[in-house]
């Protein structure tokens, strides 16, 4: 392994040992701060190393990983939104009277799978990232052990995404039944030349791992886990569980067509283009009437990763540009809108600020924590001026660019449903409340670090959406071609 | 430089509003006046020094009196390119007025969070005002949308739960959703309109003046074109797409109301006069006879409709819609005649329909009620309301000497020569407006009184408001010249792509339409 294949590697690298750190830390002394603060540390460490991956890149480490511009965006991507979920899970730990340290642990553990995840060109990293992805998100969002809905949340994904694995694991094995292949580029080239009845299997395979990929990404009609599981885990673990795990699976999703060269499969496009379609209307319908918040936003994210699938299906020239925005906006928009809950609902105690009740006149109590949830209420809804539109607005012109009428109605339709319910979240808000409510974010939220990300969220929220042009210059230069 | 000026005065201002209530509740008000006083007071400086004759959209690229350009967003051909010339100027003067007059008729209205409130008024204003600055079809989205989520919050917070109504919540949302699903649709066509530009020329941009002279095929100009007219059908609003109107306008703050009816509803006519016209000349020119068709509908309509209204609110809510019928003729109907008069008619009828949601306001805040049953005789019992009331009735009916009488006499001499049937079913509008306006005049202040106890008359604010709204009235009544020197040159030019566009042969169009 060479000098720079080892500089490209240094984002893995310094997760591991952050996991291993934090591991020995924890086996010499408890200590709540300390404990996240090294994992703080040790992730921002790998931040700092995806920068310099980036200098080194393009590199190809082993036949499993390869570390570009677009591993490295999407690693940063993942390491951030690991920093945001450990800096909320440290205001919202205070509360829990159980072992707090053991989260920061999963949580690198977990990041650490979505960074192989980004760099996999290899089934085998491929899946190796998937389940290190998934499995310490077992014990995440079953922390609160002695809540009941938070363990049945952490069974029901337990079976449900073991299930997803094993569909994914054995579409593999029947794709490479046929090709003899494992790495994106080798199955496209001889997907290509397969005919008569292997093809059928390699279908099968692929329709296998597209269910697969359909539950972790939480994908109508393969959603029926998602509001459950936001409900039952933690604020903070359902925030990372709504972005950082869904935007590595969709990371890899992306490189694998078109690494494998699967945009000239029109069958495969148009699957997807009915899956976007079902997840819109899905999505959106069923978050017309929920009154609790954390459901309302778990069904808010089936509908944007439907958004976010017609950029994908209609991809021009603007592909992994209309992609990498979109996720990036959804990313802060969502990790805001969690955020908030996280800290009205810290520090914990014995149940989690999720009905919209629970919210009602927040703005005449905590004016500014209001202010930050609106906004990232109207990102996602789409209004401009904040990062949301700019995130629509690519997928809809992805669209026009490839004259998908169908998928652009499907857009206008299910932003106009959106708006109802993201609006009745947000008036909410400012509704005078009858009576002193039970929950409310600690007075001094805003001096936590917790406190101080979502604010920071939210100004990137209204810089993304005013002046944009910076963060499109950046995913453009991490463009897969 | 001075068009920033225009945008950001009320942005900041909102923003002092908004902090500035810790130093009492006079302090939001007086900003937000100073703001407004300011906004108009550039407009009017604009209007005093520059040259509108000038200002044209034919022949080679428009030229604009003022104008700022900045980069934006590159990479998509997005630029940050404001301009103003005749339309632009009046209508931005509109909305300075209108802004000055909604301050002032929220001042003892509105006492809950008094700074919260005028940062929706001003950012309300600011937006209105960006969408008609701007010449970036992107710019002019963004500002659509913008202007919706402060009003949303007006109608939403500072509303009332009209009895019989579905409550404010539910307008507010209504209005929304109405809007920015027509706005999404005409999103998806300035997209599709932006990429049948790149496809042609290679270039990918979206500025006004580039995609002007976009060569396209006669069937995608067609949807290109529905998708814009829905969006501004929507906002006019256009009768079948109506309905958020009665509701938002019964349930809004005297202060929303103002701003909806005076200034909101004719982004919509700018829109269309702007970039519907002129982007799509020869698919407007088809769907002409159609879309008169529809506003003949919207006169009568809405006339008949305010007959029955109950609620005074509601019912000015319908003589709105009946008066919007006259600017969609006058729009299709694309003589300069026609066009100038729909000018006139907007700002007629933006200050004409906003003294009288004022009125109702005033009227609420002595009887605590807007339901004209329960009114009656309110001559006997308000010595100088009464009066003015009558008088922007009489306005409202299109009374001669009076601005909204110019506009709709402009807007039938100008639309009988294309359309005489149209021109002619629509003047009965004229007649049904007499007889609604009376109607409600006698039902609210003449008749038996419910009581005899005397109310608490206008002061000296109010006076002052009413008072200078009428005078604007007369002026543009009595020497209705100066309007219409200054939007002689944009007009021109619209009726001067509308010409072009009859003149080109049928076969360009065939197989359109079955």
């Amino acid at each position: 392994m060479t000098r720079s294949q080892l500089l490209a590697m240094l984002p893995i690298l310094f997760t591991s040992a952050t996991v291993i750190w934090v591991m020995t830390a924890i086996a010499i002394k408890r200590h709540h701060w300390w404990n996240a603060t090294f994992s703080v540390v040790g992730l921002n460490l790998a931040l700092i190393g995806c920068v310099i991956a980036y200098f080194v890149s393009p590199q190809i480490v082993t036949p499993l990983l390869v570390v570009d511009s677009y591993s490295c965006f999407y690693m940063a991507l993942v390491l951030a939104t690991g920093l945001a979920t450990a800096t909320l899970s440290h205001a919202y730990m205070e509360g829990y009277d159980g072992n707090k340290e053991e989260v920061y642990l999963l949580l690198n553990l977990s990041v650490l799978g979505g960074l192989v995840l980004v760099c996999a060109r290899h089934f085998a990293s491929f899946f190796i990232g998937l389940e290190l992805l998934s499995v310490p998100l077992y014990g995440l969002i079953g922390y609160l052990v002695k809540e009941r809905r938070s363990l049945e949340a952490s069974m029901k994904y337990l079976v449900l995404s073991a299930a997803a694995s094993a569909f994914i694991l054995f579409g593999m094995a029947l794709i490479y039944s046929q090709t003899g292949a494992l790495s994106f580029t080798d199955i496209g080239a001889r997907v290509a030349a397969v005919t008569g009845s292997s093809y059928t299997v390699v279908v099968v395979g692929g329709a296998m791992i597209l269910v697969g990929l359909g539950f972790k990404l939480s994908l109508a009609p393969f959603h029926l886990w998602t509001p459950d599981v936001y409900e039952g885990a933690p604020a903070p673990v359902a925030a990372y569980l709504a972005t950082a795990s869904k935007v590595a699976v969709f990371a890899v999703l992306l490189r694998y067509f078109i690494e494998a060269k699967a945009y000239q499969y029109d069958l495969l496009l148009d699957v997807l283009a009915a899956l976007a379609i079902i997840s819109i209307v899905v999505g959106n319908v069923l978050a017309l009437l929920q009154d609790n918040l954390k459901r309302l936003l778990a069904y808010s994210s089936i509908a944007h990763f439907g958004y976010l699938l017609v950029a994908f299906v209609s991809a021009g020239s603007l592909a992994s540009e209309a992609v990498g925005v979109y996720l990036l906006t959804y990313v802060v928009t969502t990790l805001a809108a969690f955020g908030v809950v996280t800290l009205m609902s810290s520090p914990y105690k014995s149940h989690d600020a999720d009905t919209l009740w629970d919210y009602r006149g927040l703005f005449w109590r905590r004016p500014y924590l209001t202010a930050i949830l609106t906004v990232a209420l109207i990102s996602l809804a789409g209004i401009p001026m904040t990062a949301g539109f700019i995130g629509k607005f690519y997928a809809i012109t992805a669209g026009v660019e490839k004259r998908q009428w169908l998928l652009l109605a499907a857009i206008v339709a299910g932003s106009a449903v959106g708006l109802f319910y993201y609006l009745r979240a947000m008036v909410q808000l400012y509704l005078r409340a009858p009576w002193v409510r039970k929950y409310s974010a600690p007075l001094d939220w805003a001096s936590g670090t917790g406190g101080a990300m979502v604010v920071a969220l939210m100004v990137l929220m209204i810089v993304l959406g005013v002046y944009p042009q910076p963060f499109i210059s950046a995913i453009q230069a991490a463009g897969l071609h | 430089m001075i068009l920033v000026w225009l945008l950001l005065i009320p942005f900041v201002g909102g923003l002092l509003c908004w902090q500035g209530e810790r130093f009492g509740r006079g302090f939001p008000r007086w900003v937000a006046l100073g703001t407004m006083m300011a906004v108009l007071g550039i407009t009017v400086w604009l209007w005093i020094t520059g040259d509108y004759s000038l200002t044209l959209l034919n022949g080679q690229s428009p030229r604009w009196v003022e104008e700022f350009q900045t980069s934006w967003i590159p990479r998509l051909g997005i630029s940050f390119h404001l301009a103003l010339d005749g339309l632009s100027l009046v209508l931005v003067a509109l909305t300075g007025l209108i802004g000055v007059v909604a301050v002032a008729c929220s001042w003892n209205e509105v006492q809950r969070n008094v700074g919260f409130f005028h940062l929706n008024l001003l950012w309300n204003l600011s937006g209105v005002i960006g969408v008609f600055l701007a010449m970036d079809l992107f710019l002019f989205f963004f500002f659509w949308e913008v202007m919706l989520v402060p009003m949303y919050f007006l109608i939403a917070l500072w509303g009332h739960n009209a009895p019989g109504g579905k409550g404010r919540v539910f307008a507010a949302t209504k209005f929304f959703i109405f809007t920015q699903a027509s706005g999404l649709m005409m999103l998806v066509a300035i997209l599709a309109l932006v990429f049948v530009h790149y496809t042609a020329t290679g270039n990918l941009t979206f500025a006004y003046e580039a995609l002007l002279k976009t060569p396209m095929s006669a069937s995608t100009e067609w949807w290109l074109m529905l998708g814009f007219f829905v969006a501004f059908a929507v906002k006019m609003p256009v009768v079948p797409l109506h309905s958020w109107l009665p509701d938002a306008h019964s349930q809004a703050p005297t202060a929303g109301s103002v701003d909806l009816a005076g200034i909101l509803l004719k982004t919509a006519a700018y829109g269309i006069l702007r970039f519907g016209v002129p982007f799509f000349p020869n698919a407007s020119h088809e769907i002409a006879p159609f879309a008169m068709w529809l506003g003949v509908i919207g006169v009568i309509y809405g006339a008949v409709m305010s007959m029955s209204q109950n609620d005074v609110k509601r019912f000015v809510a319908y003589t709105s819609v009946s008066h919007m019928g006259f600017v969609m003729i006058g729009i299709y109907a694309g003589t300069t005649q026609s066009l100038q008069g729909v000018i006139m008619q907007m700002l007629a009828h933006g200050i004409s329909a906003g003294a009288l949601f004022i009125l109702c306001g005033e009227v609420y805040e002595r009887l605590h009620t807007r339901d004209l049953r329960e009114m009656g005789g309110l001559w006997s019992r308000l010595p100088i309301l009464p009066p003015i009331a009558m008088f922007f009735t009489a306005a409202a009916l299109g009374l001669p000497g009076l601005g909204n009488f110019v506009g709709e006499f402009l807007i039938m001499v100008g639309s009988f020569k294309v359309a005489p049937v149209i021109t002619i079913i629509s003047a009965s509008g004229l007649i049904l407006a007499a007889v609604y306006s009376l109607l409600m005049m006698q039902k609210a202040f003449f008749g038996p009184t419910q009581s005899t106890e005397k109310l608490r008359d206008l002061n000296f604010r109010e006076i002052a408001t009413m008072l200078s709204l009428m005078i604007l009235i007369l002026w543009m009544g009595l020497y209705p010249q100066a309007i219409l020197e200054i939007t002689k040159a944009p007009m021109a030019g619209v009726e001067a792509i509308y010409a072009a566009a009859a003149k080109t042969p049928a076969a360009a169009v065939a197989g359109v339409l079955p």
